[in-house]
């Protein structure tokens, strides 16, 4: 028989494990699904989660499309760990991607060292700035800071629309809704010859660090992680509650804001309405992936970031249906959920002896 | 030691990459911007992609690839996997097409809408959609009631200005006191905003909704509001079957057949194709007898004549919003003009987004 009891306390490896168990599942998972579309599961799985990834071009593409996620994600574990539900990022990156794109723009005809420097400093207060509005109207409006960041992205989205087509769009550009490119020093330089692989990496990695330093070795994370469990706790452990709601906002929209502009600057260089594919809704994914925890954010935002790649793929060499990818973003979450099950609750297994009434 | 040791890794790498690209049978990719099932643009093409299949060639597909970051890599990665030929359907991948092409020399790339053909092996091709829309200003303005055409445009550039400037020619032909009110999305594909579109301007009075975009909303919309519609991209008949006059059908078939089978027999030549009703990449769906026969052999015969060139959709005097002169009576606009077309004719009412 098998028993369910409520733990007192969860061991600390089962936070680690649960991720591993809940990818393990979604292969096997997706396995079935392949096989049920008539394809032959391990190919597909092949063509899915390793041929992406078989050459250096691969490899960069992954880290191209991971960084943001990642960089994102490092934000949002600031606010989710203090029970601050900015769901905005999307919207703190667009806009940070306007304000950082707009500088870039100003300086479309120089060139300088100091052009890439000030758009990215632009762009972290952009997002910064955007994401203090959720976070000002939470602290002295009682607004819900879910609504609120999540309508921001609308209005975000629009003006990036409104800019690109209206005032912003390139005088050659026949009225097309983008601007003009940017000029070469407004660039994040290429890592390697041939490659797509930007400096914005770097960004990120410092994030990571700067993020598990504050976690793991400061007071102010100490308090994130306390208001986190227990904010009346925190209450009478005399933590100054509003700064601190104030300040992980800020912190997770400048890291959305250097996500806009490392991709702006990065791999698109220019404006348009897409700049991103919705890496501030994905990026929620990979920081409850991760565990809210740096370093699980980085393995988490390349599982996210090989799934889309791995669509593509598929879709390439098998022809199957591209949304698959978003399929698998969704097991994975989905399987995490439930494996949590598992920290709260134990499974005793006690053989197969008569119950006692 | 180190060194050496990245070096070897990337040689593996490398071999390990090319190992699984090598394929020397011709094939066809095609990148699309939205799903295949959208009933409009990209159903459209991919309806070509089938023609190319059932032509013998093997052909590839990939979906609803945002126009940012990502589609150099999905264009990439077509090429690098040993497609001999690529069709770029949207007009956001024109940068990242030539970026690609360049590395590419051997693989030819067809971009859809765009400009740019930096190198040899680029082509651009897209259809003289306003001949249809000529099409459907003639009808338009014979049947509306009120005198007011709806029509729900994407973004303000010169394809869709045409569009809207050929189809209120066209209508003030026949009937001098039309109006063209105009609601702008800027979206290809929203069915939510393109409702509401619609029924904002049949709340204006409008009682014929045409559109410049991609869902099948808006004719969804005019058939239960019960005014004249039109179908767009693809033959729409079947959503709203009482309300719609006819749509334009984008036919792309004959053209990726015949430019992958020149590509496959090693005669294909870069170029710049802008192909109309004559081509039959611009074809129309079968008339609504609702309009009665009259309308429709006229509008039939208007086809014949548009296709053979006897009539032009921009012919003078054609006058824009503040009265200037564009084209001259008993001249025609040339197609340098018609590409970069960036204001509206008279009749149309409001401004073009700035």
């Amino acid at each position: 028989m098998i028993k369910i009891e409520k733990r007192s306390e969860a061991p600390n490896s089962i936070y680690f494990l649960t991720p591993v168990l809940a990818i393990f599942l979604t292969l096997i998972t997706g396995a079935l699904i392949f096989f049920i579309l008539g394809f032959k599961p391990l190919e597909a799985l092949k063509f899915f989660f390793i041929t992406p990834i078989s050459d250096l071009y691969g490899l960069s593409e992954l880290l191209i499309k991971a960084t943001p996620l990642c960089l994102i994600a490092i934000g949002l574990s600031f606010c989710f760990k203090s029970n601050n539900w900015n769901i905005g990022a999307e919207g703190q990156l667009t806009f940070g991607g306007i304000v950082g794109g707009g500088v870039a723009l100003l300086f479309y005809n120089h060139e300088g060292f100091y052009v890439l420097p000030l758009i990215i400093l632009a762009g972290a207060i952009g997002g910064m700035v955007f994401a203090l509005i959720p976070a000002i109207l939470k602290v002295y409006f009682n607004t819900n800071e879910i609504l609120v960041s999540l309508m921001l992205v609308y209005v975000s989205k629009l003006l990036l629309d409104y800019l690109v087509v209206g005032p912003w769009s390139n005088p050659e550009g026949f009225n097309f809704p983008e601007t003009r490119q940017f000029s070469d020093s407004a660039r994040l330089p290429i890592l390697f010859e041939g490659l797509r692989i930007h400096a914005g990496i770097f960004i990120a990695l410092i994030s990571v660090l700067l993020a598990w330093i504050v976690f793991y070795k400061t007071y102010l994370g100490f308090q994130i992680k306390v208001s986190g469990l227990s904010l009346k706790t925190a209450k009478y452990a005399g933590y100054k509650g509003k700064t601190m709601i104030l300040l992980v906002f800020m912190v997770s929209g400048a890291c959305a804001g250097l996500a806009g502009v490392g991709e702006i600057t990065g791999p698109i260089g220019q404006l348009h309405r897409m700049i991103s594919p919705d890496y501030g809704f994905t990026a929620i994914i990979v920081a409850f992936l991760g565990r809210l925890n740096p370093i699980g954010i980085v393995f988490a935002s390349l599982i996210v970031a090989l799934t889309y790649l791995g669509a593509e793929t598929a879709q390439i060499f098998l022809q199957v249906p591209k949304y698959t990818g978003q399929v698998f973003q969704g097991m994975i979450l989905f399987f995490l959920l439930a494996s949590d099950f598992l920290i709260f609750f134990k499974i005793k297994f006690l053989g197969f002896k008569k119950y006692e009434y | 030691m180190y060194k050496n040791f990245i070096k070897y890794l990337i040689a593996v790498l490398f071999l390990f990459g090319f190992s699984i690209n090598a394929n020397a049978e011709f094939k066809v990719g095609f990148v699309y911007v939205g799903p295949t099932g959208d009933h409009g643009w990209t159903y459209q093409h991919d309806e070509g992609r089938k023609a190319v299949e059932a032509a013998g060639i093997k052909t590839t597909y990939v979906e609803s690839v945002p126009e940012g970051a990502d589609a150099e890599r999905v264009i990439r990665q077509l090429a690098q996997s040993g497609h001999d030929l690529i069709f770029t359907t949207s007009f956001g991948y024109m940068d990242p097409t030539n970026k690609v092409a360049k590395d590419f020399p051997n693989v030819k790339f067809e971009h859809a809408t765009g400009y740019k053909r930096e190198h040899s092996n680029v082509s651009t091709y897209s259809a003289r959609f306003y001949e249809g829309r000529t099409l459907l200003g003639h009808m338009a303005g014979k049947m509306t009631k009120t005198n007011v055409i709806g029509y729900i445009a994407s973004f303000p550039i010169p394809e869709v200005i045409r569009g809207i400037n050929a189809m209120t020619l066209a209508a003030q032909k026949v009937n001098p006191n039309i109006k063209t009110k105009i609601v702008w999305v800027f979206t290809w594909y929203d069915p939510g905003k393109e409702s509401e579109a619609a029924q904002a301007l049949i709340d204006q009075g409008a009682d014929i909704i045409m559109q410049h975009t991609d869902s099948t909303a808006p004719v969804q919309v005019a058939e239960k509001a019960g005014v004249w519609s039109f179908g767009q991209a693809s033959d729409m008949q079947r959503f709203a079957p009482k309300s719609i006059l006819t749509s334009i059908i984008d036919d792309w078939a004959p053209y990726y057949v015949e430019r992958s089978i020149a590509a496959r027999d090693g005669t294909w030549k870069q170029q710049d194709t802008w192909h109309g009703l004559n081509e039959g990449m611009v074809a129309m769906a079968p008339y609504n007898s609702a309009m009665g026969s009259g309308l429709v052999n006229e509008v039939k015969q208007l086809q014949k004549d548009l296709a053979s060139g006897k009539v032009h959709s921009f012919t003078g005097p054609i006058y824009d919003q503040k009265g200037n002169l564009l084209v001259a009576e008993g001249n025609v606009a040339d197609d340098a003009m018609l590409a970069g077309m960036s204001v509206y004719v008279k009749g149309v009412e409001g401004d073009i987004p700035k």
